[in-house]
């Protein structure tokens, strides 16, 4: 496979480090326009190679693209800001309220507050959330509540890209079939790059298009959804998709 | 707004000046000229400071405008004379400050020689022993040699010799036929109790058992104490002084220093060699006004005839005919009603407090927020902190005057230091164990270092910040009160007051509102709470850290 044009991230030889290797060697190019899952059990690097995406992290060797180009080493900040993030437990400030916190960039964009308000309204409308809502502190809201808001944080300033660390795995199982549901929606929506990181193989097969299997220090395999099923490249890939049957 | 600055500065400068030039006469100039830019608020350019150096320098006539600050040492005849001194002066027309029950003799003596003090009155067996350390008798001569050094003028002593004395009760002396010091070493079972410096002094206990070859060694009571314990038989010898008021009170008989152990302990006005010449001739007219009899007398007026030292001081003044011939003219007694200093003390209170913890919450958060992620500095800094907390306000209080002199500056220089550490403790705290989710969110979203602590790390340690500046706010409350030691003011004036004449009134009038003052501060931190803490966050419904 190759780093083509279409793709919005690619990894060249890209090794990771903090006391051992994580991973090296990894050759990947995640497609534009389309949602990428990364799987394999934890501790394999999944969460370091996403947070390689926004330089959260920085390889120490070989080179990460992202929107075709490499990472910039000043104005990090509106590099990030292109790049929407969503993490496990939604990770809301406690001292905001729901509105405050998804609105909180585009208000440091000095957007207009119309802007902000029509952005908010459309972002509810497509995740279930009522602006009866909007004055709560997260701890007034429900889980699903809380990882709707997440999301819309996360795209409220209409990212080129969306990272997704395990943003679903904290909540109940019927929740969750709803919010994959209006995050199918959003995606039919938005149109956005989205690289999602989670352990859960059924959760990857009905949102991502592309698969990454990671293990052994590195990308086990990598491909079409499809293609990875039908033609596992190792027993180990094999037992990961049937854990989700 | 340029030129409070600019007064500051030039406050600033001189001050360092008068520091780095130590004893020398100019030093006094600076500390005048300093003064008055601070009281008047006055602006004179840090560019032209070299000129009115020159000039203040040069001409010792400007000082003549100056309030002359009248000081006094803490305990009741101090009281007395040092109020005397400041009436006598004011019934010549001249403007007096006064810093009655400044402190002990440390304090005074070196805001003497530091030009803070322009009058105090001494006793010239305590300049011989602990100021000066003069061989052989203490004669005039000497002591006013050893005394010019420090541009130190020692005027004629007010005629009574207060010295140390032993004291013991009438029926004791009677029942074992006790007269004099040198029958001590006969009854080693009297059970003594004398006052910590004379346990201490050379001129005291250490030398006195030497010569006298007592072999038992006293307990340390407070002075203040002593008589009480006497009173009620729990002792039966203290030391006092020889013009107490107690030693009638308590029906004492001092016992006779046969072997002339103690020194002459006359008292005598020091002032500034540089003070003006009719202020010291005036001064001149206390010398021999008073013997031993009458200066007990005045004593015993104030600690048992309840009467107030400032009246004792004024009857003493007409019936020695020191104010002139309208001698039988009412003195203008400071009139001063319990509401007026009540509120005059609690806003000097209230001033020294904000003026030390307003700038401690701004050093301790801005370092707070510096420093937080790097963890070494972190811990470093609250160590740093916390060892300013455990030195002694007092001795803190103490190793501050020679830098910035006495009054109200290192009083909040000190107020200052304490008020750091819960402030940066709690701030640090609030600001380290922010949850890693959060703080990498706000990574990962693109917040700018400023924006990430203006919206995420700030409002999020908010909580404890409000709680460590409450803490702080209290400490300084109850700290500020020693600050009347060093002539700050506040509500510990009438308790180092009450403390000194043994007048509980007087106490509770600076306890009361201390009081008071900490419980209104707590009611309005929760109000200030409530405007910057959304309520879930608050401290009284999380488990906040305090200092």
């Amino acid at each position: 496979m190759s780093a083509s044009g279409d793709s919005a991230v690619a990894f060249r030889g890209v090794g990771k480090r903090f006391d051992d290797w994580v991973f090296r060697g990894v050759d990947l190019a995640l497609p534009a326009k389309r949602t990428s899952a990364i799987v394999g059990e934890s501790g394999c690097g999944k969460t370091t190679l996403l947070q390689l995406v926004n330089a959260v992290l920085r390889p120490d060797e070989g080179s990460v693209e992202v929107l075709g180009g490499g990472v910039p080493d000043a104005g990090l900040e509106a590099f990030r800001r292109r790049i929407g993030y969503a993490v496990q437990g939604a990770g809301l400030f406690p001292h905001l309220t729901l509105v405050e916190n998804v609105s909180l960039l585009a208000r440091l964009e000095r957007w207009e507050v119309d802007v902000v308000n029509a952005r908010v309204g459309e972002l509810f409308q497509l995740v279930g959330l009522t602006r009866d809502l909007d004055d709560r502190y997260p701890h007034e809201l429900s889980g699903g509540q809380q990882h709707r808001a997440g999301l819309c944080r996360a795209l409220m300033l209409k990212p080129d890209m969306l990272l997704l660390d395990e943003p679903f795995s904290a909540i109940d199982p019927i929740t969750r079939v709803d919010i994959y549901g209006e995050f199918e929606t959003l995606q039919g929506h938005e149109r956005v790059t989205t690289v999602l990181v989670t352990h859960d193989i059924r959760e990857a097969r009905r949102l991502a298009d592309y698969l990454v299997v990671m293990g052994g220090g590195g990308v086990v395999q990598a491909g079409e959804v499809d293609e990875v099923v039908s033609s596992p490249a190792s027993d180990q890939v094999k037992r990961l998709l049937e854990s989700g049957a | 707004m340029n030129r409070v600055v600019g007064a500051t500065l030039a406050v600033a400068r001189l001050r360092q000046c008068k520091v780095s030039f130590g004893r020398h006469e100019n030093a006094r100039a600076f500390s005048k000229r300093a003064r008055r830019a601070r009281r008047d608020g006055t602006s004179p350019s840090p560019t032209t400071l070299a000129l009115i150096w020159a000039v203040v320098a040069a001409s010792s006539a400007i000082a003549a405008d100056e309030p002359i600050v009248v000081a006094s040492k803490n305990f009741t005849e101090a009281y007395i004379l040092g109020e005397a001194l400041a009436q006598l002066l004011e019934n010549e027309g001249f403007e007096v400050d006064r810093k009655i029950g400044l402190g002990g003799t440390k304090i005074c003596y070196d805001a003497l020689v530091e030009g803070d003090v322009d009058v105090y009155v001494e006793y010239t067996g305590t300049i011989a022993e602990a100021i000066k350390d003069i061989d052989g008798e203490p004669t005039r001569e000497k002591i006013a040699a050893a005394l010019a050094p420090d541009s130190v003028e020692m005027l004629g002593d007010f005629g009574f010799n207060n010295t140390y004395a032993l004291a013991v009760p009438r029926q004791v002396a009677d029942e074992r036929g006790l007269a004099r010091i040198s029958d001590l070493p006969d009854h080693p079972d009297l059970r003594m109790a004398v006052s910590h410096e004379f346990l201490e002094r050379p001129d005291g206990w250490p030398g006195l058992q030497r010569l006298y070859g007592i072999e038992e060694v006293p307990a340390g009571i407070e002075h203040a104490l002593a008589y009480e314990a006497l009173a009620d038989g729990s002792i039966d010898l203290t030391d006092a002084y020889s013009t107490d008021g107690e030693l009638k009170r308590y029906d004492l008989e001092v016992l006779a220093d046969d072997r002339g152990f103690f020194p002459v302990y006359l008292a005598v006005p020091l002032v500034r060699v540089d003070l003006d010449a009719r202020a010291k001739s005036v001064l001149r007219r206390v010398a021999g006004t008073l013997d031993d009899a009458e200066m007990s007398d005045l004593n015993a007026a104030a600690v048992f005839g309840g009467r107030s030292t400032e009246s004792i001081a004024a009857s003493y003044l007409v019936d020695k005919g020191l104010l002139g011939t309208d001698a039988d003219a009412d003195v203008a007694l400071p009139q001063d009603s319990l509401v007026g200093r009540l509120s005059r003390n609690t806003g000097r209170h209230l001033f020294l407090v904000a003026a030390a913890v307003l700038p401690a919450t701004l050093v301790a958060v801005g370092l707070a927020l510096a420093i937080f992620k790097l963890p070494w500095f972190s811990r470093g800094a609250v160590y740093i902190a916390g060892l300013m907390q455990t030195i002694p306000s007092i001795a803190l209080l103490a190793l501050l005057i020679p830098l910035v002199g006495i009054g109200w500056l290192p009083a909040v220089i000190a107020l200052f230091l304490y008020a750091l550490l819960p402030i940066l403790r709690n701030a640090v705290t609030a600001l380290t164990s922010i949850e890693p989710t959060l703080r990498r969110v706000a990574v990962a979203m693109g917040l700018k270092p400023a924006e990430e602590l203006r919206h995420v790390f700030v409002p999020l340690a908010m909580p404890s910040i409000v709680a460590g500046v409450r803490t702080a706010t209290v400490i300084c409350i109850g700290t500020a009160t020693l600050a009347a030691f060093i002539g700050a003011g506040g509500l510990g004036d009438p308790i180092v007051k009450g403390l000194a004449l043994n007048d509980t009134r007087l106490i509770l009038e600076g306890a009361i509102p201390a009081a008071l003052l900490a419980v209104v501060t707590e009611l309005v931190f929760e109000q200030v709470e409530r405007w910057l803490v959304p309520g879930h966050l608050r401290s009284s419904n999380t488990a906040a850290a305090t200092g």
